[in-house]
């Protein structure tokens, strides 16, 4: 015989562990991990960033371009943070919007990105033209796939929070996504100062 | 898509495996389906979430590794046996010590050090199961998935060759092209997420699914040292799955971080691959150091000695590994500073290791020793260990070290530290937890025979191995030439080591027997105690129930079992009235499974570079991942009517148990 879950009230849980608290230290030890898949993608780049064999320097990034990019990973960054807080107070129609504000800004700075990599493509800097655009690519370019599945995921989640509204477990499953968003905008910062900034010094 | 050298051809040994696998295949698909058990497998295995179970696939899947691993071993041995042999032609020989290699660290010694983290640590804290068991499912399916797809290499597609780590710049496809080393890449891939999903899973569900009352200075050792172990995979392994994906953009989109040409760096992959590389041995060690802590106490019958010492031995040794790896190349030419700093790191990576070996001894001082199967395990431990310590060391020393590298002495080093560290320390926890798990203990005399073949074959093995790189015998050749073998000596000694090497498998073999022969005839455990036990695992019946705690147990102190048993015989317990409650469990799940063949398409698919397919492959991945996040009738409780009618069938069975002895 066995009993649904959701047939108990959630109080009945004597001597259980607080799952969506579990979940969220699992999350930021996950984040720990992926902190260091970052680190090992910029020590690399610390290493090849000089081995330019002759062709496209970090002189040659396009300022406008990542200063744009920057500017609206950041906006994003603060509007996830205002959609949480409509989410404690629990307002599901303004936590909607402002993750769809969110989400759009990613998609925008995805947007830039790709048309970054175009141009330079285009300009015949590419992945295998020498070592340190591997790297770059390879760095930048998992920031960008990162960007790119938070915002599959949190689509998924405006979903999930439009049939079941504000509840413990969409409320864990955004705090867990707006910590992600947080975490790659602070990833973000080390690539604009490490490539981009040190890059066209 | 070009397919003309798909299937290996050309080698009796391959069409031999061919037909093997085609016949193991029927043979498996013919009885799921003559006796009705698809469905069984389906519900009680592919779907399982419980951690229980999970450990047993696990387990079952390693020492099928092993047995691979161990035939590479012998072929390799045999061809080495005798100078100018022609049984193993030089590219051949090159794929098996690759596969030998890797086999046995990633798919055979990691996925048998996650099945003792599974069968025993929800125990040991007592817990009902690990902080996510979907995940722990993914985990377990994700490795089983990558072991495979390593494994297909030998028959689809040709094995890889470049080495065990792979170094480029023979690694990059110049010089390792098709299939082969992307298998390697994408076998080890797969497997190392869920690796590192595992070291999450664990190091949550230790800090944070204790029964109430135990606190981290409670906790067993084996549950210490798994913590350890999992802090350092949470440190380790995101180096590999970057250094995995640099190599592949190197091969699949002709990027350039490990050429020797338009500025790559191939000593790069060597530091990242050993910075993961030099943690991981220590990671799939400590969890060992953890068994022999429970079964020295246990079989002495005594608390373990310098308890708070081992816990900062294993501590300083999971932070200390992480300065140790250029002493895997001191000859890079780093210079002489900076292969000091890492020799003296090296070197004081022995003193916590002399530290619990002391522990362990000290244990053993004026306690009631029993020597049991596990016991025999950890005797032959401790002066292999102690050996290979020593040659380590001795390794360590960097100026020394430029004479020994690449030489046999360094084969006959790491084998004792991963055969008498590893292996025996994970034997012994499996035929110390295997009464726990499966309800029945081991037959003793076939594990006698199994023990002896194994240590006499070890050092038989092994032993030569350290005069041949004194000789200048050095690793990775295929043949020697007879001039090498009768002048210089090497031919006499090879033919003992390859004798040592086929009493080993001797030795496997036997202790397969004993577990077929246990099946049936093994000493049954009814009481759930079966070795006089000290710690929580075993206050609970053998098998365990599915929810292992009816009542979260009360723990006031280390060897928690072991003083409620004290209390029991001088009748100060006090039972308290028992009152069930419903438990909380997670239910059962497809999508593990279903996400590692997506994971499966995709591996393959860039295997072959058919783009398309592995691309194909990640979409499934991620399809499956939304799904699952839509998922949100994911658990049940077991009423209280089921735990009481368990609860009282194990009662009844013990009670029977002790009318019959008495």
């Amino acid at each position: 015989m066995q009993q649904s879950a959701s047939a108990h009230v959630s109080n009945h849980d004597h001597g259980h562990v607080d799952q969506e608290g579990l979940k969220i230290l699992g999350f930021w030890i996950f984040l720990v991990t992926d902190c260091l898949l970052f680190a090992t993608l910029f020590a690399a780049y610390a290493v090849l960033h000089t081995h330019t064999n002759g062709g496209f320097t970090g002189k040659e990034f396009d300022k406008p371009g990542f200063i744009i990019e920057t500017f609206i990973l950041l906006i994003s960054s603060f509007t996830s943070g205002i959609a949480v807080l409509f989410m404690h107070k629990g307002n599901k129609k303004a936590l909607l919007g402002w993750l769809i504000v969110t989400a759009a800004l990613g998609a925008v700075f995805v947007g830039l990105e790709i048309n970054e990599f175009t141009n330079m493509v285009h300009e015949g800097a590419t992945i295998s033209t020498s070592a340190f655009l591997t790297s770059f690519f390879t760095l930048v370019g998992t920031h960008g796939l990162h960007v790119t599945v938070g915002i599959f995921w949190m689509i998924g989640l405006m979903i999930q929070l439009s049939r079941k509204g504000i509840t413990n477990v969409t409320k864990r499953k955004i705090s867990v996504i707006s910590l992600y968003w947080h975490f790659l905008d602070a990833v973000w910062i080390f690539i604009l100062t490490v490539v981009y900034l040190m890059g066209v010094m | 898509m070009d397919t003309s050298h798909f299937f290996v051809t050309g080698d009796p040994m391959i069409y031999g495996a061919d037909v093997s696998i085609v016949l193991a295949v029927v043979a498996i698909v013919f009885c799921l389906t003559y006796f009705k058990k698809w469905g069984w497998i389906w519900r009680e295995w592919i779907t399982t979430v419980d951690h229980k179970k999970i450990g047993i696939m696990y387990l079952l899947a390693a020492l099928l590794m092993l047995f691979r691993g161990g035939v590479d071993a012998l072929l390799m041995r045999a061809q080495l046996a005798v100078p100018n042999a022609h049984f193993l032609e030089s590219e051949h020989y090159n794929e098996i010590f690759t596969t030998h290699g890797t086999i046995m660290i990633l798919f055979m010694a990691m996925p048998f050090m996650f099945a003792l983290f599974n069968m025993v640590v929800p125990l040991q804290i007592g817990a009902r199961d690990v902080a996510f068991p979907a995940l722990n499912a993914i985990s377990f399916w994700l490795f089983f998935i990558g072991a495979m797809l390593f494994n297909l290499s030998f028959v689809i597609g040709g094995s890889p060759n470049a080495g065990w780590l792979s170094y480029p710049p023979l690694s990059e496809s110049a010089f390792s092209p098709g299939p082969g080393q992307n298998y390697w890449i994408w076998g080890i891939q797969i497997s190392g997420i869920g690796s590192l999903a595992t070291g999450i899973n664990f190091v949550v569900t230790i800090l944070k699914m204790r029964t109430p009352s135990m606190r981290l200075r409670d906790m067993p050792l084996f549950t210490w040292s798994t913590l350890a172990s999992s802090i350092a995979i949470l440190g380790a392994f995101p180096i590999l799955t970057v250094t995995l994906a640099m190599l592949t953009i190197d091969r699949l989109l002709g990027g350039h971080f490990f050429t020797s040409t338009a500025g790559g760096n191939p000593m790069m992959y060597v530091n990242l691959i050993w910075m993961w590389g030099h943690p991981e041995v220590y990671i799939v060690v400590l969890p060992a150091f953890g068994v022999f802590s429970e079964v020295v106490a246990t079989f002495s019958k005594k608390r373990i000695f310098g308890y708070s010492s081992m816990v900062f031995s294993m501590i300083a040794i999971s932070v200390v590994s992480y300065y140790t790896w250029v002493h895997h190349f001191f000859t890079m030419g780093a210079g002489a500073d900076v292969n000091i700093v890492f020799a003296i790191c090296t070197m004081i990576i022995a003193i916590p290791t002399g530290v619990k070996v002391f522990n362990w001894l000290f244990t053993m001082f004026r306690g009631r020793v029993r020597i049991t199967q596990p016991m025999l395990w950890f005797y032959a431990f401790v002066p292999c260990f102690l050996v290979g310590g020593a040659t380590g060391v001795m390794l360590a020393a960097a100026p020394a070290d430029y004479q020994y590298h690449n030489s046999y002495f360094l084969i006959a080093h790491f084998h004792q530290v991963l055969i008498g560290g590893v292996v025996f320390g994970y034997l012994a926890g499996m035929y110390y937890w295997f009464p726990k798990i499966f309800g029945f203990k081991l037959n003793d005399r076939l594990g006698k025979w199994g023990f002896w073949l194994w240590q006499i074959g070890f050092y038989v093995c092994f032993m030569p191995q350290y005069a041949l790189g004194f000789m200048g015998m050095t690793r990775r050749i295929y043949t020697y030439n007879a001039s090498a073998g009768w002048d210089m000596g090497w031919a006499p000694l090879n033919m003992v080591s390859t004798v040592g090497a086929f009493l080993m498998g001797i030795g496997f073999i036997f202790q397969v027997w004993q577990i077929v022969y246990s099946i049936k005839h093994g000493e049954r455990d009814v009481t759930g105690d079966a070795w006089d036990g000290r710690t929580l695992e075993w206050s609970i019946p053998s098998p365990a129930p599915v929810y292992n705690f009816a009542i979260l147990p009360e723990v006031k102190g280390r060897d928690a079992w072991w003083y409620q048993k004290q209390e029991m015989k001088n009748g100060d317990y006090q039972e308290k009235p028992v009152k069930y409650e419903p438990i909380h469990m997670p239910k059962n799940t497809g999508v593990p499974f279903i996400m590692a063949c997506f994971f499966f398409i995709a591996g393959f698919g860039f295997t072959f570079e058919w783009m398309w397919m592995g691309v194909a492959g990640l979409i499934g991945v991620v399809v499956t991942l939304f799904v699952r996040s839509f998922q949100y009738d994911t658990d049940y409780y077991i009423p209280v009517e089921e735990i009481e009618r368990t609860e009282n069938e194990y009662r009844n069975r013990v009670l029977s148990a002790q009318q019959t002895a008495n």
